[in-house]
């Protein structure tokens, strides 16, 4: 499988650190009841094809990634910088 | 007599073979059933089964999508053992492993239980520390653990490498004497025939392409071939669980779907005489009996539906291999393949009531369902009989992420891919 990376370019998945599904929402730092933080710690639409994902390319340029990645298929449609350079590439 | 026996054998090998049966019927589906349960692996199959044999409901039927074993039971390392630490865990396993011990007289099918021993390696001090605390909490509930020197880790295992020049010298080890390996298959294929002997409808080819509902009560499932009726619908479908609960309106499960790859090497003579789990990262070896090293034990570590999988697990799986056996390294590989496993947030299985009316759900089973296969159909049936869990199932709720009773053996926290 290889990630494009859009700052090192095609790289072995070898050199990135999985960390899981994208589309959880996380709840304000200042949420400090336990209910609405079960649906991001603990649960996941776990989808079959087209899944967003971040990576991390630890072994490059350790940015973290948005990923689009077909999960049936290991097919990676799209890798983009997350957080303020995302879609500044 | 028994259907099948060393009689049996004989008196058919000279008659001919005229007079065995299929293992199983094909059956067509009924209308209605007392309870349906979706997916026939191991699990789906034990909990049609003891549903008869426990609690006398016959009116049963396994609705399965393709054929029986193609799934996780037919994919898996085939290792059993019960030496967890927390409590919740070594009870159920141990239930398993007490119903494993009698499961090919109970089936009248020989599923190959071989207690060969499970030796878990430590390489630091601090490892062997953790293992003496897990053996220590295993006797105490009365389950076998002993702790091993590095002397005794090389008697047990005289291939393996002890010197102190190994990449990750062994210091000692866990040892389960009563642990072993099974006949994947033949444990698909006993409990499938053990049921269909006492009425169950396995039905095959057959995949569960939605729910039926009334009044928000789960009542039956839609198919290819029609929708069959039922009081009670059990889902069991490993990898697939989040899939299959989506037919049913339900996507919000603490699991996540991951890949495992297993290898197998060509055959070589006896060599590896117990399970030998490396203490150094996440590998599993056992010696199958025509003499292939069978071995994997990690993730790919990324959500996958694919069922096979790519080479970087290959290579950190053969580096294992090799770090323990470095004797095998001209060995080649014979095959690898894959399966999906339902890694669930604390590492822990779930077998609960819900999440709707109508429904059952037995899930999580991350990859240590095979040697569960026995108290899972067992509790699994329980619950779906009475309405309420088993003792040795009640910890193994599907609500306990929100009351944060989680049930984590390995201490990683809500990360899947890490248990
Ligand atoms: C490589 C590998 C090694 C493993 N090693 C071990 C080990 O050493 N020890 C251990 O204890 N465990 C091990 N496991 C885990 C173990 O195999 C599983 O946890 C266990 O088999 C899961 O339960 P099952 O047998 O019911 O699953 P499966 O056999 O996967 O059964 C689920 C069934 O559901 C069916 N299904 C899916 N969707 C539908 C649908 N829509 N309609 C109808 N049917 C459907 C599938 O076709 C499948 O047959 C391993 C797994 C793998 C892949
Ligand atoms: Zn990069």
């Amino acid at each position: 499988m290889l990630i494009p990376c859009p700052v090192c370019g095609l790289r072995d998945v070898g050199e990135f650190t999985y960390w899981g599904d994208a589309g959880v929402k996380r709840p304000s730092h200042r949420e400090k009841e336990a209910g609405p933080w079960v649906p991001y710690v603990y649960e996941r639409k776990n989808l079959r094809g087209k899944h967003e994902e971040i990576w991390q390319h630890e072994h490059g340029c350790r940015q973290f990634l948005i990923a689009t990645r077909n999960t049936e298929t290991h097919e990676v449609l799209d890798a983009k910088l997350a957080g303020p350079f995302g879609g500044d590439e | 007599m028994a259907e099948y026996s060393a009689l049996r054998v004989l008196t058919q090998g000279i008659t001919g073979n005229r007079g065995w049966r299929p293992a199983w019927r094909k059956a067509e589906p009924k209308p209605r059933y007392d309870a349906i349960i979706v997916g026939g692996g191991g699990h789906g199959l034990a909990t049609a089964f003891y549903l008869a044999k426990n609690h006398k409901l016959t009116n049963i039927a396994v609705v399965e999508r393709g054929w029986i074993g193609q799934g996780n039971v037919g994919r898996n390392q085939t290792i059993v053992r019960s030496n967890y630490l927390l409590p919740e865990n070594h009870r159920f396993y141990e239930w398993s492993l007490k119903l494993w011990e009698g499961l090919s007289q109970e089936l009248n099918y020989n599923v190959m239980f071989s207690q060969r021993g499970v030796l878990n390696l430590a390489h630091s001090p601090e490892q062997l520390d953790r293992f003496a605390e897990r053996g220590n909490a295993l006797r105490l509930a009365g389950i076998d653990a002993e702790l091993v020197s590095r002397e005794g880790v090389s008697r047990l295992c005289p291939g393996l490498d002890i010197s102190p020049g190994a990449r990750f010298p062994v210091i000692g080890g866990l040892l389960q004497k009563r642990g072993g390996t099974a006949r994947h298959d033949a444990v698909a294929w006993g409990y499938a025939r053990a049921a269909d002997r006492l009425g169950v409808d396995i039905i095959e080819n057959t995949p569960v392409t939605g729910f039926i509902k009334e009044a928000g009560k789960v009542v039956g499932v839609e198919t290819p071939h029609g929708q069959i009726k039922a009081a009670k619908v059990g889902v069991s479908v490993a990898g697939m669980t989040s899939d299959v609960m989506r037919l049913a309106g339900v996507d919000n499960l603490p699991i996540e779907s991951h890949l495992l790859q297993a290898f197998v090497t060509e055959p070589v003579k006896p060599l590896i005489h117990t399970v030998v789990a490396y203490g150094c990262g996440n590998m599993y070896v056992t010696q199958s009996d025509k003499g292939g090293l069978v071995f994997g034990g990690g993730l790919d570590l990324y959500n996958s539906y694919a069922q096979r999988g790519n080479l970087p697990a290959v290579h950190e799986m053969t580096e294992q291999l090799l770090a323990l056996f470095p004797n095998v390294s001209r060995l080649k590989l014979l095959r690898s393949w894959g399966g999906i496993m339902d890694m669930s947030m604390d590492g822990s299985p779930i077998i609960d009531k819900g999440p709707l009316p109508g429904l059952y759900l037995d899930c999580g089973w991350c990859y240590g369902g095979f040697k569960a296969t026995p108290a899972a159909g067992w509790c699994f049936a329980h619950t779906i009989a009475n309405d309420e869990p088993h003792p040795l199932n009640a910890a193994y709720r599907l609500d306990r992420f929100k009351d944060g009773r989680t049930i984590d053996e390995a201490g990683v926290g809500p990360t899947p891919r890490l248990h």
